[in-house]
């Protein structure tokens, strides 16, 4: 347990001392959500349509762009062999990361949410705490495939192109899922509606967050 | 010389019913009553999306065992199937967009069923993209058994999601709860069947081929290796590891 919580100071500290990965996120996130304001030009009633599209790909872009950073990072001046010497099960140093990332994640939604909103104009407010259920659970999936798989791709010879290859099939679930349920909420639908979405959006969650405690060490090795 | 023996008569079992079927789909089936002959390509269609499945269900199993064992045999079964499996599940889609267009009168739809496959298709190619340019040593290999686990275990989630999304294909007619095959004219479930028997020996024939040369590509290897010794040099121990 002070494993990890070692493991999520450090990446915290690190960065609030550069804030390298959070501006990169957060600037990110923005200029793709005004582009889609400009490639969409949504009209208010469209806007409550796309809104959950627009909001989730620029998650998962803004995701893979953090994520890839993260094991990079501990690449530069050999920190991961470092953390492979760390006398703790390995497994923790993937609940560690995945947990700083989630961290930065929710960081940028903050940002993110009430900007999209502003920009497309819908408020978000009637239905504000089912929509951050929503985004919670669907940013959790993203994480906990996201940290895996930047830490296997951060060895490859083409870390950058194939994070987002890797990401972007397998969070298909969580892209359908989130979307769909955020525009059940926004159209004004029974919560029961949108339950089978949760359910799998939920179902994503505790299946790769084991999946992911179980074979990261696999991942981590030389 | 054992081994070509078992595999030349399964090659020659498969074509011998690979032309029978080829022959039943075109003259022994009777004509679908709405599609027509359009309907045919059904022979093709669904044999060629049941070995993609097959094959990556043999991804997923040999993905575990090599990452429990590390034995180079099970990563090799991983890395041919995979392969196999994409050529497959390739032909599926094709042959359903051919079909789609005639019967649906669209090439593509989001159906839950064509949007699965298209995502499996998706996952086990960027698999082969993870074999060829993964890290160094056998990370390339652990990577794409990781990706095989986690790949097949999202199938079924990716196939919720798009069912909850929405809906089109046609219900199965071969399993079903009124009993197997109850929705299929006889000699059209006899045409299948046959089908469905040649593409299964012919993805054995090519899997076990497959496989016999990448295990023979590493022997290759390995002996080169082995050979490769610069004069005057002593080489550490670690340098002549194989991958």
């Amino acid at each position: 347990m002070t494993a990890i919580r070692l493991l999520v100071w450090k990446d915290l500290v690190l960065e609030l001392r550069t804030k390298e990965i959070l501006t990169a996120m957060a600037v990110f996130s923005m200029l793709v959500a005004v582009v889609f304001g400009f490639a969409f030009s949504p009209s208010p009633d469209d806007a409550v349509r796309l809104l959950p599209g627009m909001l989730w790909v620029t998650l998962v872009f803004a995701a893979t762009m953090g994520l890839s950073r993260s094991f990079v990072l501990e690449r530069e001046q050999e920190c991961l062999e470092g953390l492979r010497l760390f006398p703790i099960d390995r497994s923790a140093i993937y609940i560690g990361k995945a947990l700083a990332n989630l961290v930065f994640l929710f960081a940028v939604e903050v940002l993110l949410l009430p900007a999209l909103a502003a920009i497309s104009g819908v408020s978000l407010l009637p239905r504000l705490f089912p929509l951050l259920a929503v985004l919670v659970l669907g940013t959790i999936g993203l994480v906990a495939v996201g940290t895996l798989f930047s830490a296997m791709s951060v060895h490859t010879r083409i870390r950058e192109v194939l994070l987002p290859v890797l990401m972007l099939p397998l969070a298909a679930p969580v892209l359908i899922s989130g979307t769909k349920a955020m525009q059940g909420l926004l159209a004004g639908r029974l919560w029961a509606d949108v339950l089978p979405g949760i359910r799998i959006l939920g179902a994503f969650d505790v299946i790769f967050g084991v999946i992911g405690y179980l074979v990261f060490e696999y991942v981590l090795e030389e | 010389m054992k081994t070509r023996d078992w595999r030349a008569a399964v090659i020659a079992l498969g074509g011998i019913l690979a032309v029978t079927g080829l022959a039943m789909a075109t003259l022994y089936a009777p004509e679908e009553k709405t599609m027509g002959d359009a309907q045919r390509i059904f022979y093709l269609h669904v044999p060629s999306a049941w070995i993609g499945f097959l094959a990556f269900g043999v991804v997923f199993v040999s993905s575990i065992a090599y990452l429990a064992t590390r034995r180079r045999a099970f990563d090799l079964a991983a890395a041919a199937s995979t392969e196999v499996g994409v050529v497959f599940t390739t032909l599926a889609i094709a042959s359903g967009a051919v079909w789609g267009r005639y019967a649906w009168g669209t090439w593509w739809s989001w159906d839950p069923r064509l949007t699965t496959t298209f995502m499996l298709w998706f996952i086990y190619v960027v698999s082969l993209m993870v074999r060829a340019y993964g890290g160094t040593g056998n990370q390339p290999s652990k990577f794409a058994a990781v990706l095989g686990i986690v790949g097949f275990l999202d199938i079924p989630l990716i196939h919720l999601s798009v069912v909850w999304w929405r809906s089109l294909h046609p219900l199965p007619v071969v399993v079903r709860p009124e009993g197997f095959g109850s929705g299929l004219h006889p000699a059209m479930l006899q045409t299948l069947l046959v089908n469905l028997a040649a593409f299964t020996l012919l993805y054995v024939a090519l899997f076990s081929i497959r496989r016999a040369q990448m295990t023979a590509m590493d022997a290759l290897v390995t002996r080169r290796d082995e050979s490769y010794q610069p004069a005057g040099v002593d080489l550490p121990a670690a340098s002549l590891e194989v991958r």
